[in-house]
């Protein structure tokens, strides 16, 4: 259902991503942020939209916002306004979102997807603009009471939202999806977000529509849809493959291009798999944008945007780029370890730092680390071996002193127990085994099994697996290729 | 002389001094309110327990010599506009009827800091919405000099509380002319700052880009001296202006000479009131005798300030009115299937302004807005609101809203040409002296015409005062408006000051207002 080349048309895809910025406090007045605190007991008279109660600009907020423009490669607006955004819902105590709507402070910006696999061809995705606006509180509807009541926290109410939107520059559902995280990884990385799906501080709406060529040469646009109510990354790429197959087959059985009706609005509905029509009146709003009286033009000088920008770490994109060219691994490589976050790249850098090897540091990385985070949980700050401990450990298995599958034992120890390369070799009487004592051993398991010495003379080298086991039983610390190899070099010289 | 009937600066010195406790002066004033406020309706809410508690810390704060404010035991009443955390703040609406707000107002804040003793809540037309008083929910301020006459609005409570001895000094709020038009018509000085001067946190927004509060007294220098309290940069308020405030009260001894005073030949063309345009020119003579200059001037868009005001007023106000939605403060419509259980269906069918009909809400939610709102506004503010929310809608913004906008453009920028050749504007605060209760309640659009004069000082958010400078044949007063450029409250209160030196209009009073008369509330 991808935009394969195989596929009678092409997907369009825009998104409009909502995400809500990493400040202390609210947006226009002191009120905490923080996810989770009992309703509505973080709260004052300006965010409960008490009568008189008036909004001051949080700065931290707008720096914040002036930092996910610039990561986007946005043109910053050197003057910009507030709007109020009018309309009626339990969950907005004003009557009116205080948002951006005709001079938003950023525009014109693009982030790029790449898949370094090769999955899609690298994807430069148009942002038409990021907007700051103050998010709703939340309506919670009281099922259990039964009496069809709705509780509303306004805890959330005022918090600092970033409006993301992009051009329709996505070509299938799976390349939404990359680019989603790609911008997640971003907005995480430069700490303006901490992009929680689950707490809403994240929030994607899409925009769908295919571009189907006629035997004409004309190419028809099917209507575009905005699908709402999608709580993760793979519910996008799911509503997004649903609504591709839907169009599609609408397509064929109404002929109806855009412009025919309204554009449409659908909720993904996760249990069942399916996008649903949302009713009409939910639609058609007409918000009264006006300019906000109450809040004055904000400026934005050369000297703030510098200070913001000096403010700002490496984005991703940069950091693959410097990580392949530091430390000589694959694109593939880099991209495996940035996606996984600031701080995994810091103890991979520390530790290809300590061995003098990036390609060595990133395989145990993916190998062992990254496997041992997926299987315990927690977060690298947190893991038990430090990047000096798995260095050792690894000049160890380099010097010979065991190899490599004996050390992922050391490791999953060193991991368990918290203890050192050292001390784990110690305790479990780890040596390296000499030639003579691998001689020694490979004798005596011969004259113990004539019966695998006479298959493996008779043509069935696989039968030698059988003197792994032995070995190892006798001497753990034994190299199981290089006994199977003297062995077989001892069974060639009988002739 | 009695303490209700001394000068705010004569308050505070004697409280200084020692010859007059606050408690004396409180009770004073009280027994004014007890006496008059059921005639005249200037108070909807009076918190003797409250001002004399509060008056009786200050004296005992100043017998143990421990320092006191500046307006220490000065009684002020404060337009129900403005929050205050002790007392209910309504607007004169049933929609915030039973409504206490939290926390108290910036200004409220400054008064109470300087020892200001808060009295009680003053009358207005609902959310400050109309030019006579008539549009309280809790019935009409009736004005002091003739009860059968209305004091003007929307402070009209304000102004009549200070003009009936009830309070020294009020507080009020203008968008359009509601501190000065009612302080004219009840012959009282108030002043409207420059926007910004004054912060608006804690006065319930009626029109944000234009709404200022400031001072009603009885004279100038009464006002110089609250609002050395009151004026001044609140980091809690975005719009307010930075910059120290002035001692105005030391720079008000200072004679005119030079001052130029711009006089608009239009504000004497048909619809001025013969014995109002008399008493104007009179006040203009007697500045010139001060040694101040009058010079004709023009304010060419001046005549688009009550079409470019009823448009951008009605649109702010539609959006900072939405939050009266019924679900979380304020007035809420009873549910129908409580009502149910109590009244006959009859009753149901019956009452009620909102159509009942089942289905005629697209869900109970918006049937609770609806009804909630069309039981809890007057008349006049669901006009405002609808004729807002008309010129905001989509197809129509361009041209109205937007339009409105660069008139209000023009209007600011006659105001500047004007004052490069003039320090202050001088003319009539309205077309008439007081007018009859119920004499323009039917006609909208001649009450939208009261605000003819004064209007477009805030659509260019300059300052404005106006002050009694004569008497009608029958007695009513006639008030006097000066303008200054942003920031020039000096100015103004410097000039009216010198009138009022040399003038004494605004030392009479009311003759006799009936103690007792048609109820308030
Ligand atoms: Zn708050």
């Amino acid at each position: 259902m991808n935009a394969s080349p195989t596929a009678p048309f092409t997907t369009i895809i825009g998104l409009e991503v909502h995400v809500q910025l990493q400040t202390r406090t609210k947006l226009f007045c002191g009120c905490s942020t923080q996810f989770g605190a009992p309703p509505n007991t973080q709260v004052c008279p300006t965010c409960l939209g008490l009568p008189g109660s008036l909004p001051v600009m949080n700065r931290q907020a707008f720096a914040l916002a002036l930092r996910a423009a610039l990561a986007l490669n946005c043109t910053i607006a050197p003057t910009t306004k507030w709007d109020r955004k009018n309309y009626f819902y339990p969950d907005l105590p004003k009557g009116y979102q205080i948002s951006q709507f005709d001079l938003p402070f950023s525009s014109a910006g693009h982030l790029e997807v790449v898949d370094p696999k090769g999955a899609f061809a690298p994807r430069d995705v148009g942002i038409i603009r990021v907007h700051l606006e103050e998010d709703a509180g939340k309506s919670m509807h009281d099922e259990a009471a039964g009496t069809g009541d709705t509780r509303i926290d306004l805890n959330r109410a005022g918090t600092p939202l970033c409006e993301i939107v992009t051009q329709p520059d996505l070509r299938s559902p799976q390349e939404a999806r990359a680019w989603l995280n790609e911008l997640k990884l971003l907005l995480v990385y430069l700490g303006v977000s901490d992009c929680n799906m689950q707490e809403g501080s994240l929030r994607v709406d899409a925009n769908i529509n295919l571009h189907i060529p006629q035997p004409d040469g004309r190419i028809a646009k099917t209507p575009i849809v905005e699908i709402k109510n999608m709580n993760s990354f793979r519910s996008v790429e799911r509503a997004l493959v649903y609504e591709t197959a839907r169009q599609y087959q609408e397509w064929q059985e109404t002929k109806a291009e855009m412009g025919s009706k309204p554009k449409q609005t659908r909720g993904w509905d996760e249990p069942a798999g399916i996008t649903r029509g949302q009713r009409a009146k939910e639609e058609s709003s007409d918000y009264r944008y006006f300019p906000e009286p109450d809040l004055v033009l904000v400026t934005v000088d050369a000297a703030q945007l510098a200070a913001v920008q000096s403010g700002m770490t490496e984005p991703p994109t940069e950091l693959r780029k410097a990580l392949e060219s530091r430390w000589k691994i694959s694109a593939y490589d880099s991209d495996v370890l940035v996606n996984q976050g600031r701080e995994l790249v810091g103890y991979f850098e520390e530790l290809a730092g300590a061995i003098g090897e990036g390609k060595v540091a990133s395989n145990w990385m993916q190998q062992d680390v990254l496997r041992t985070l997926n299987e315990r949980g927690g977060t690298i700050d947190a893991f038990p071996v430090t990047p000096a401990g798995l260095a050792d450990l690894i000049r160890r298995v380099t010097a010979g002193d065991f190899d490599t599958s004996r050390a992922r034992e050391i490791f999953a120890e060193m991991v368990t127990s918290g203890r050192s390369a050292a001390d784990v070799v110690a305790t479990l009487g780890i040596s390296a085994v000499d030639d003579d004592e691998l001689l020694t051993l490979c004798h005596e398991l011969l004259a113990a099994n004539p019966k695998i010495v006479a298959d493996v003379r008779g043509g069935k080298e696989q039968a030698a697996a059988g003197l792994i086991g032995q070995a190892k039983k006798k001497n753990a610390n034994v190299n199981p290729g290089k006994v199977r190899e003297k062995c077989l070099e001892l069974i060639r010289a009988m002739g | 002389m009695q303490p209700a009937e001394l000068t705010a600066i004569d308050i505070v010195t004697a409280v200084r001094q020692g010859d007059l406790t606050a408690v004396q002066c409180t009770l004073a004033f009280l027994q004014r309110i007890e006496a008059h406020n059921g005639s005249i309706n200037a108070f909807l809410h009076v918190d003797a327990a409250g001002a004399l508690a509060t008056a009786e810390r200050i004296d005992k704060r100043r017998s143990q010599g421990l320092p006191i404010g500046p307006l220490a035991g000065l009684p002020v009443a404060v337009k129900d506009a403005i929050c205050t955390a002790d007392q209910p703040t309504t607007c004169a609406s049933k929609m915030l009827a039973h409504f206490r707000p939290p926390y108290d107002a910036e200004v409220v804040a400054r008064l109470r800091a300087a020892d200001a003793v808060i009295v009680g809540k003053t009358n207005m037309d609902e959310f400050a919405m109309g030019g006579s008083n008539e549009n309280s929910a809790f019935g009409p301020v009736r004005n002091p000099w003739d009860v059968t006459r209305a004091p003007g609005g929307s402070s009209g409570g304000s102004a009549a509380c200070v003009a009936a001895d009830m309070a020294p000094v009020a507080i009020g709020s203008d968008t359009g002319g509601s501190i000065r038009q009612p302080a004219g018509l009840c012959g009282i000085t108030g002043l409207k700052p420059t926007y910004g001067r004054v912060s608006r946190r804690g006065l319930v927004a009626f029109a944000s880009s234009l709404d200022q509060i400031g001072p009603m007294a009885r004279s100038a220098a009464d006002c110089a001296l609250i609002m050395e309290t009151i004026a001044g940069h609140d980091p809690g308020d975005a719009t307010s202006l930075t910059g120290g405030v002035p001692r105005y009260s030391t720079q008000l001894d200072q004679p005119l000479a030079g001052v130029r005073i711009g006089r608009v030949p239009e504000h004497f063309a048909a619809g001025l009131d013969p014995e109002v345009a008399r008493g104007v020119e009179e006040a203009f003579a007697v500045f010139k005798a001060a040694g101040a200059t009058v010079h004709d001037i023009q304010l060419p868009h001046a005549k688009y300030g009550v079409p470019t005001y009823y448009l951008i007023a009605p649109c702010e106000a539609s959006s900072n009115l939405a939050r009266y939605d019924g679900a979380h403060y304020g007035h809420r419509a009873t549910r129908r299937d409580e009502e149910g259980h109590r009244a006959t269906r009859r009753d149901e069918e019956g009452h009620g302004t909102a159509p009942h009909t089942p289905g005629a809400f697209e869900s109970p939610l918006v049937e609770m807005y609806c009804r909630s709102r069309a039981e809890g506004f007057g008349p006049e503010v669901k006009r405002r609101i609808m004729l807002g929310t008309y010129a905001l809608s989509a197809g129509y913004y361009d041209a109205y809203y937007a339009k409105a906008l660069r008139v209000r453009r023009l209007i600011r920028q006659d105001y500047l040409n004007a004052f490069e050749q003039v320090d202050l504007i001088g003319g009539p605060v309205s077309a008439t002296a007081a007018f009859k209760l119920g004499e323009k309640t039917n006609d909208p659009l001649a009450m939208y015409l009261v605000d003819l004069y004064t209007v477009t000082a805030n659509l260019a958010g300059v300052g404005g005062i106006s002050f009694p400078c004569g008497f009608t044949k029958s007695g009513l007063p006639i008030g006097f408006q000066l303008q200054a450029p942003a920031l020039g409250e000096g100015l103004l209160l410097r000039a009216t000051d010198r009138f009022q030196h040399l003038t004494a209009w605004h030392q009479r009073r009311p003759k006799s207002i009936p103690s007792a008369g048609p109820a308030g509330r």
